[in-house]
């Protein structure tokens, strides 16, 4: 076995070891070490970054290793940097909030690492089997995530509703692999849009199968009516961990729904595509509607990510060139986006469970005009207003639809995305136009980290939105790879 | 010279933003004065420079003049594209002179969160002024809804008792419409480039472009299916901002629910947006669409002048009634513009421009005493001409403008829709003429009711009349009227290029509704070559 075909996997497995190291570190260190290990695991994405951007652009274009297990190509490099950059701003803003819980260690940072290690692996997954194997990485890390505050009822409920019902779907997804395979004789990528597009369509366990790998997909990305259990994960899970599993495993998911769909089984879209329509209509629309009555910050979040995952399936719909490459960039848009809103809730839970409700909000302006500031700019951005990224990001995915023809699923799109601005709103109407009850304000945690991200999450979605020209060139660039560029 | 030329249009927009982050980031809230006097500054500069416009602005001249253009999002064409014609310079200028007189009518009515309320008045200002300017459709969407953010915060946080279900309503309402704009915009940028193959729709293989003068060009092109669907799609999103019957109810809760300024503002500009987009975007774009909504539309805008005439009578509340008056007013100018004849667009432009003027002044009015007794009910008055006349004095001239007395503005634009509108169809004009006497009807009852007779309520016994400020805030308004009711010619010569342009394609698709290469002809003044690859398809 020759040690120098494991170069390019190098990052890979640095942050495997790196993860390893942090955990261990972190039964020395108990609760004090959390900023250390924090800045452990930051520095060691920083360095899984590096090597990413170094290795991950083979100079002869795409590159398959690993004997097909995983490609290298622009398409990976670019949902690499995005999750790596969603996990380290999670790691950073958790840190003062693990500190003032009683939870937290070690063992937080390493799994965080050990999700992104699997979603590294779905990003450039080439094989059936990799892409599967990164998937339950990632998601027995977030399983163990969601209920990490162990002995909060709402979060061991969230983590066991989240993991029943995630081993379920992996059931699903896997009988369809099965069946893709009993029927192609291959597991490779690119073998089967080989075959698909030699015509073997026609075949009733083939189409059954990519239908249930579809389901598979829509369970991971919450969409409707596979979105059940995410209310309740992201409302138990402690803040950070939502903040996380609302960015970056769903950028992952995305990026192994177009590994599959925009890839492998583009040559059968006309089977697949009446389905994905439905799901991202009916997503949208029972996100947005679901989340107008929720008075709980995490769980009306929680609902718009779901109406977002409807959204960005309007990519996958499209079919095109530009659908994928729009929602390539939305997934950008929506981690920073979606991170930031979320950090602001931690910014509010100054303690335990506190600041989740809506009213929890009320006269916020009066008493932190910056951080209301930067809290309407997220809401703005969720909901798509310019000049803010998220309205850049529907600007592409809506085109790219219109582009295909599907200018009912944009009606819906877009009248569903001023629906969203009213709940959006509800929050910044208890910023700015309501009283707080109480006659002196509860201080904001000092939190310098966290405030730092938030910022960062601000500026970046002021200059995507403003300027969005880099951004688009580059996840333009990143799809070249993938067989539809 | 030059560097005027290009960089004016910049100027304008961005003068307000840059004056809205030195109060945010430069000024303690805590110092109101100076907070004001930045404000108030940067208003008055901003009206200064717009000036220049309507002196350079050479009516013979280039279609769009004081161009700024550059890439800005080059993957899909997206420009950044400022230019205005002469029918623009008059919105802009409407809107930098009734921004200054907000900024400045608000020093004592607004008493809480100043800084965030002047902050909020010129971030809406930089997108008022951004959306008369832009010529790429995206760059117009974008500062169309920026513009409601603010706008949404001035209401809600500053408005009267209904304030957050005034501020949401309108928000939502305003976003319902300019959503499906933008399906209506990409459906066109596709129809221009690459066709909509889905749906059976081949494009014209231009190059993708949002920039509204190369769209212009594609309009005779456009199959009538299409203009009918995207004229849908502007329609719904133009006749809520006007506000058309029957899309108007956020306007009469919003208006009075809003602070004096926010009222000004959303009387004398916003409403314009609505106008506006139907005279730059759907008449010319969407010719055949247009002469085939005629009558829809007109029944539409007779039903809001005679319903909000009818509405504004039954009125108690001042500021109510000044707001179903503008249902009524911006009926007419529908009403004008859908003539679709040169006149009757004349009037209408010329109208939005009075209405800014006569409606804001009268909003400025109505929040002038209501600052004094904090009441707006007209029973609560009565011969407020003994107490305060120089107040009575001004009232008197804006309800005489308002209800088109000769010499004063309003009289020149009703005229001059009413002959447009008796051209096109003699029993529009006759509903027309009948608002226009319901519209004396209610303001003179009104101004009755308040100002003659003998003082009846104790409290208004020792009411202060105007001073200094507030009559500055109000001379400026009264001069524009007197000026376009005497000397209305300067106005009709800058709105001639757009109002030509608009005529020509409408009446081309008047005369011509089979004949795709005709119209083409018509229009380019040359025989269908080059840009008409689509015609043969």
């Amino acid at each position: 076995m020759n040690l120098s075909q494991f170069i390019p996997f190098l990052p890979e497995i640095f942050l495997a070891v790196a993860g390893f190291v942090i955990l261990l570190a972190g039964i020395a260190a108990g609760r004090r070490g959390i900023r250390a290990l924090t800045i452990a695991g930051v520095a060691a994405l920083a360095v899984t970054a590096v090597l990413t951007w170094l290795l991950g652009r083979p100079a002869g274009g795409p590159e398959v290793i690993l004997g097909g297990m995983l490609v290298l190509d622009g398409f990976a490099l670019y949902f690499k940097l995005v999750m790596i950059v969603a996990s380290a701003i999670t790691l950073m803003m958790a840190a003062g909030f693990l500190e003032r819980s009683s939870y937290g260690g070690g063992e937080f940072v390493a799994l965080v690492l050990y999700a992104t290690l699997g979603m590294m692996v779905m990003a450039s997954g080439a094989n059936l089997v990799s892409l599967y194997v990164g998937l339950e990485l990632m998601a027995l890390s977030q399983y163990v995530l969601v209920g990490y505050f162990k002995l909060e009822v709402k979060s061991n409920e969230g983590a066991v509703k989240y993991f029943v019902l995630g081993a379920l779907s992996s059931g699903i997804l896997l009988y369809g692999i099965s069946l893709v395979y009993g029927t192609l004789g291959t597991l490779d990528l690119g073998g089967i849009r080989d075959a698909l597009g030699a015509g073997v369509s026609g075949n009733t366990a083939l189409g059954l199968g990519i239908i249930l790998v579809g389901f598979g997909m829509l369970f991971k990305v919450a969409a409707v009516p596979f979105h059940v259990w995410t209310p309740d994960a992201y409302e138990g899970a402690p803040t950070p961990v939502t903040a996380f599993i609302s960015v970056g495993p769903k950028a992952a998911a995305f990026a192994m729904f177009l590994r599959l769909f925009a890839g492998a089984f583009a040559p059968e879209i006309h089977s697949w595509r009446l389905v994905m329509w439905m799901a991202a209509a009916l997503t949208m629309i029972y996100g947005n509607v679901a989340a107008l009555t929720q008075n709980n910050v995490k769980r009306m979040l929680a609902y718009s990510s779901i109406a977002h995952a409807g959204y960005a399936l309007i990519g996958i719909v499209a079919g095109s060139v530009m659908g994928t490459w729009a929602l390539l960039l939305y997934m950008l848009v929506y981690t920073f986006m979606n991170l930031g809103a979320f950090g602001f809730v931690i910014l509010l839970e100054t303690r335990g469970y506190a600041g989740e409700q809506i009213s929890d909000y009320a006269g916020l302006a009066k008493r932190h005009p910056g951080a209301a500031a930067g809290m309407l700019i997220f809401m703005l951005a969720l909901a798509g207003i310019p000049p803010t990224a998220g309205f850049m990001g529907k600007l592409y995915l809506f085109s790219a639809a219109v582009e295909a023809g599907y200018i009912k699923l944009v009606v819906i799109a877009v009248i569903m995305s001023a629906v969203s601005l009213y709940y959006y709103f509800r929050i910044v109407l208890e910023m700015y136009f309501r009283d707080g009850e109480e006659d002196v304000p509860a201080p904001l945690a000092r939190d310098r980290w966290l405030e730092a991200m938030i910022t960062l999450c601000v500026v970046a979605t002021l200059v995507i939105g403003v300027w969005p020209a880099p951004m688009v060139g580059w996840a333009r660039h990143g799809l070249i790879a993938l067989g539809v560029g | 010279m030059d560097f005027l030329q290009h960089y004016l249009l910049n100027f304008i927009c961005y003068l307000p933003l840059v004056g809205a982050l030195l109060i945010i980031f430069g000024i303690n809230r805590d110092n109101v004065k100076a907070i004001k006097t930045v404000a108030t500054v940067v208003a008055g500069l901003d009206f200064l420079i717009s000036i220049p416009l309507w002196f350079l602005y050479n009516p013979a001249g280039a279609e769009f003049q004081f161009v700024v253009k550059g890439e800005w999002i080059p993957k899909l064409g997206v420009q950044y594209f400022f230019g205005v014609d002469g029918f623009s310079i008059l919105l802009i200028l409407l809107t930098t002179l009734l921004t200054f007189i907000s900024v400045y009518s608000s020093f004592t009515a607004i008493g809480h969160r100043q800084k965030e309320y002047y902050v909020f008045l010129l971030l809406l200002s930089t997108g008022m002024l951004g959306v008369f300017m832009s010529l790429d459709f995206v760059l117009f969407y974008v500062f169309w809804e920026v513009m409601l953010v603010p706008m949404y915060f001035l209401i809600g946080v500053w408005g009267g008792p209904r304030k957050l279900y005034a501020a949401i309503k309108f928000f939502l309402y305003t976003l319902f419409g300019s959503v499906l704009m933008l399906v209506g915009i990409l459906a066109l940028y596709f129809y221009n480039s690459d066709g909509l193959a889905a749906v059976g729709l081949p494009g014209l293989h231009n190059p993708a472009t949002f920039a509204i003068p190369e769209l212009y060009k594609i309009a005779p092109h456009i199959p009538p299916q299409l203009q009918f669907w995207v004229f849908l799609a502007f329609f719904i999103g133009f006749a809520i901002k006007v506000p058309m019957f029957p899309f108007h109810t956020w306007l009469p809760d919003a208006h009075v629910e809003a602070p004096t300024a926010g009222s000004v503002i959303l009387a004398g500009v916003l409403l314009k947006m609505g106008t506006y987009g139907f005279v730059r975007f759907s008449l010319p774009l969407l010719p055949d669409a247009t002469v085939k909504a005629v009558p829809w539309v007109a029944a539409l805008a007779i039903i809001a002048i005679i319903y909000g005439a009818l509405v504004a009578m039954a009125q108690k509340d001042m500021k109510k009634l000044v707001a179903y008056s503008s249902v009524s007013h911006m009926g007419f100018v529908m009403l004008g513009m859908f003539a679709l004849n040169e006149v009757g667009l004349k009037g209408s432009i010329l109208q939005m421009i009075n209405h800014g003027v006569s409606t804001g002044a009268l909003f400025l009015l109505v929040g002038i005493i209501y600052e004094r007794r904090h009441n707006r009910m007209i029973a609560e008055y009565g011969g407020l001409a003994k107490v305060m006349p120089l107040y009575a004095m001004f009232f008197m001239v804006l309800t005489m403008s308002s209800i088109g007395l000769p010499t004063l503005n309003g009289f020149i634009g009703e005229f001059t829709i009413l002959i447009g509108v008796f051209r096109a169809n003699w029993t529009w004009a006759l509903f027309a003429a009948t608002g226009i006497v319901l519209g004396a009807g209610y303001m003179l009852w009104m101004y009755q009711r308040v100002f003659f007779g003998e003082v009846t309520n104790e409290k208004n016994k020792d009411l202060k009349d105007l001073n200094r400020r507030e009559q500055w805030t109000l001379i400026p308004l009264v001069i524009v009227a007197f000026w376009i009711g005497l000397y209305p010619k300067p106005f009709f010569n800058r709105m001639q290029p757009t109002v030509d342009r608009v005529v020509q394609r409408v009446e081309v698709a008047l005369h011509h509704p089979d004949d795709a290469a005709q119209r083409i002809t018509e229009i380019t003044g040359s025989a269908p070559t080059g840009t008409d690859q689509g015609a043969g398809e």
